[in-house]
């Protein structure tokens, strides 16, 4: 059975009374829908907000699925991020293997070791010096920009321009090579693609950590002035610890920012009249990219919890030890927040957005997500004013395979 | 109004910052939360109070001042 029959054979009513059938989890997408949440998830978001799911191995978990709810679990620490505790949510097997058998980065862990791994890095991230950042940032846009367009009237967007812009930058923040981005862009995407076998994920893990332990080790010999070099620096952590933290900037900091590229620069493509709208006036571009992360969501399948002790969440009390999905997908369309929230509008104030999720864990990169999205949009559309789709949209190939959320390949002409 | 910061609570995410930059920055050391206006002016109050409805760790505290009669 497929998922999507999976869905329509799924009880969607109660069939005893306050007893719904769980939601088989991750649910499909509509046919010709593929910018909106699954429907049977979006349903139980008007319906019964927190509600029972049951994953790919027959486990259960709780889906919530409001704003207010996601921000109050993901807000809460009685809500653990460890990964080893039984009844942690996992998406599949393969990100399960991914999760487990290395050791943990900060992502999965609570504070208080969360906050001293994380304050390690939040200078680097912080708004002031990713700001500084924008003429450079600005330089690498329109360098590639240049280069896709030398004697050429079409290309793919996510090869030439979306990934590059993000990995240059984040290999520039770490100081590692980009003449090694082949390397780690093919062992993320096996890390983050829902297909991959568990033994193929914990092959990529390796090759990448040990990949980082290498350049670690470098470091100490030749330091620059890249991350890795000043956490080795620091002394405070062995190799392995800063690989691990270096593996989660690397894969974290490429991989996003380039989805969000592609799939808003498709997703202006299908609303012209939002297009026109940002290139008439550019001083939207900071408010169209905080609406186009709460539209476009990327962590599409969800944000994995598991409780710590009973807590009632939207009136449903979630028992100790069972696992929760925050699904920030459909809580960035709840319309107590953002009315009409299935339209985008580049004008609308959405900075409510839960698209970097919430709590101590919210993205610790953002301040360099937005500059680099409000970057790459702003000069996508002032250098390509012909910009457009050059394959029919039917035939653009959708990540749903994918950890992220976004487009394999993105044809363009100008 | 007054504006109230808890650096132990704060995980440097820094959307207060672009919420309310004239109000809020963050440490050179480590990105924590620094107050820069602990009381002000009434037409930057909105941009705090979303700053404060934003901040992903809860660490903005905002005491109003009780109305006059």
């Amino acid at each position: 059975m497929t998922t999507a029959e999976r869905i329509a054979a799924a009880p969607t009513g109660t069939e005893t009374a306050g007893h719904p059938g769980p939601l088989a989890y991750p649910a499909a997408r509509a046919a010709g829908c593929p910018f909106d949440p699954a429907p049977a998830v979006d349903h139980a978001r008007r319906e019964q907000p927190v509600t029972r799911a049951t994953l790919w191995d027959g486990s259960p978990c709780w889906l919530v699925t409001r704003h207010q709810d996601v921000r109050d679990v993901l807000g809460d620490p009685r809500f653990s991020a460890e990964a080893t505790r039984p009844g942690f949510p996992f998406l599949t097997a393969g990100l399960r293997e991914l999760i487990t058998s290395t050791s943990s980065s900060l992502i999965r862990m609570d504070d208080p070791e969360h906050a001293r791994l994380r304050r390690m890095l939040t200078a680097d991230f912080m708004v002031k010096k990713v700001e500084a950042m924008r003429p450079d940032v600005q330089r690498l846009a329109d360098d590639l920009v240049d280069r896709m367009t030398d004697g050429r009237t079409s290309a793919d967007l996510v090869t030439e321009f979306a990934l590059p812009l993000p990995s240059l930058v984040i290999c520039l923040l770490l100081g590692v090579p980009y003449e090694d981005h082949d390397f780690f862009q093919e062992r993320s995407r096996v890390l983050l693609s829902l297909r991959s076998a568990p033994e193929e994920v914990r092959t990529s893990s390796d090759e990448l950590f040990d990949y980082l332990v290498r350049l670690a080790e470098s470091k100490q010999h030749e330091p620059d002035d890249g991350i890795v070099s000043r956490l080795v620096a620091r002394g405070e952590l062995d190799f392995e610890e800063v690989a691990n933290m270096g593996r989660l900037l690397l894969i974290a900091g490429h991989e996003t920012t380039a989805n969000m590229t592609a799939l808003s620069t498709l997703a202006l493509l299908r609303n012209p009249a939002q297009l026109a709208k940002l290139r008439e006036d550019p001083s939207l571009i900071k408010g169209a990219v905080e609406e186009l992360l709460r539209y476009l969501t990327i962590v599409h399948n969800g944000v994995s919890r598991v409780a710590t002790e009973d807590v009632t969440i939207g009136g449903q009390t979630i028992p100790a030890g069972e696992g929760v999905l925050c699904t920030i997908n459909t809580a960035n369309r709840d319309d107590a927040v953002f009315p009409g929230g299935d339209t985008l509008d580049v004008s609308r104030d959405a900075r409510r957005h839960v698209a970097f999720g919430f709590g101590v864990h919210q993205c610790l990169g953002q301040p360099l997500a937005r500059v680099e999205l409000q970057i790459a949009v702003e000069t996508l559309l002032r250098r390509l004013p012909g910009l457009r789709l050059d394959v029919p949209f039917e035939d653009v190939p959708f990540r749903h395979d994918m950890a992220i959320y976004g487009v394999h390949s993105l044809p363009i002409a100008w | 109004m007054r504006v109230h910061v808890d650096q132990e609570k704060c995980c440097g995410a820094g959307s207060c910052v672009l919420s309310a930059p004239d109000v809020f920055d963050q440490r050179d050391e480590d990105g924590i939360v620094i107050v820069l206006d602990a009381q002000p002016p009434a037409e930057l109050h909105e941009a705090v109070r979303e700053a404060a409805a934003i901040c992903p760790a809860a660490a903005i505290l905002l005491e109003q001042a009780p109305e006059r009669v």
